[in-house]
């Protein structure tokens, strides 16, 4: 991904940082419920702009985060990959929904089980759906991953992936 | 209303109807596979019945009814309630069909009659299971029918372009059979979990 040497480990390096986590612009992967929870959380009341988030741009080449929101099927995977591929480095995923972190209830011939299978993930942020708060809380994290890869010049490694638990 | 349905049907196609059964409202007629053809294009052109509108057509694989234990419903509507005296269930439903192993059902309504039917039909071969296509009276049938052979695998004589609407063409196996393991995953990239 992201060469790790390629960014200054300054104050300069903190001040782009503090800019880049302030101005993310975002491409929505929306294919199913989440995104009336992601739609609530774009809108007025929870104001995801206070965050520099709050403008989704609809092509890959513009965009810094892929919200992969809702559920992936298998025929979809292949689209997903070519979205993400189509981004710019630096890009961060976050995965919206317990859908695309773990494939959630869906243990079928369809659904992939959780879109890490098949692209790194920055940002787990589970749910059935997330409840704003916690999209807002996913999204202050992704802030501090940004601002941590300016402060030290490392990319931070992507979060271990939740635990399944067997039933 | 439903009773008189399939008294029109039953009067009309004496042969051809195997059973039928009604609940509140919701009558069903269970067909023989081969005037399939001839009772559809009837519904939809008798001036009495006119059901200009094919609102579903789906299937179901028996092979498994009956072996696991299931709560007491009401025979008629899948309902699980038992038959009270306020909720009569007169005309039961006859169980699944005998000696088949898939049923395709389609569900008619007419616009002008307000009026709704539906049709079973049990599809006799178990092995390469194939009815009659309804494209022909009802265009809309083209896509319900390819999600039918999509997910069980039953063919449609006579439909223009039968292939797969829901899964990939390189998706082996039918889904929603019921000798389909019920996690079995085939992705088109990644690993398989």
């Amino acid at each position: 991904m992201s060469g790790e040497a390629s960014f200054l480990t300054s104050r300069l390096g903190e001040a782009i940082g503090w800019a880049r986590k302030f101005s993310i612009f975002q491409y929505p992967f929306i294919t199913a419920c989440c995104g009336m929870e992601y739609m609530a959380t774009a809108c007025s009341h929870y104001d995801v702009d206070r965050f520099g988030a709050g403008f989704p741009r609809f092509s890959p080449r513009q965009a810094d985060v892929l919200f992969v929101v809702g559920t992936i099927s298998h025929k979809m995977a292949p689209v997903l990959k070519r979205i993400h591929d189509q981004m710019a480095d630096p890009k961060w995923v976050v995965a919206f929904g317990v859908c695309t972190c773990t494939g959630g209830f869906y243990d079928n011939y369809a659904t992939v089980m959780g879109i890490d299978t098949i692209m790194p993930v920055d940002i787990y942020i589970p749910g059935c759906p997330p409840r704003p708060e916690m999209v807002l809380d996913g999204l202050m994290k992704l802030q501090d991953k940004i601002q941590d890869q300016h402060k030290t010049g490392w990319r931070p490694a992507p979060e271990p992936r939740p635990e399944v638990l067997e039933s | 209303m439903s009773a008189d349905l399939i008294e029109v049907v039953k009067d009309r196609f004496p042969d051809a109807v195997s059973d039928s059964h009604a609940y509140r409202g919701d009558a069903t007629v269970i067909l023989r596979p081969e005037s399939l053809l001839a009772v559809a294009s009837f519904l939809k052109d008798d001036p009495a019945l006119r059901m200009n509108f094919l609102m579903d057509l789906s299937a179901v694989d028996y092979s498994t009814y009956g072996e696991r234990p299931t709560t007491a419903f009401f025979a008629s509507s899948g309902v699980a309630v038992r038959p009270t005296a306020l909720i009569p269930d007169e005309d039961p439903w006859p169980g699944p069909p005998r000696g088949a192993r898939f049923a395709v059902v389609y569900h008619f309504y007419s616009t002008d009659k307000k009026h709704r039917l539906r049709l079973v039909v049990p599809v006799e071969d178990d092995d390469s299971p194939e009815v009659d296509s309804l494209t022909g009276l009802w265009p809309g049938a083209n896509w319900l029918e390819r999600e039918v052979w999509d997910m069980f695998g039953i063919r449609f004589r006579g439909h223009p372009d039968l292939k797969r609407i829901l899964m990939y063409e390189s998706f082996e196996g039918y889904p929603l059979r019921k000798d389909y393991p019920v996690n079995k995953r085939q992705p088109l990239i990644g690993p398989l979990n």
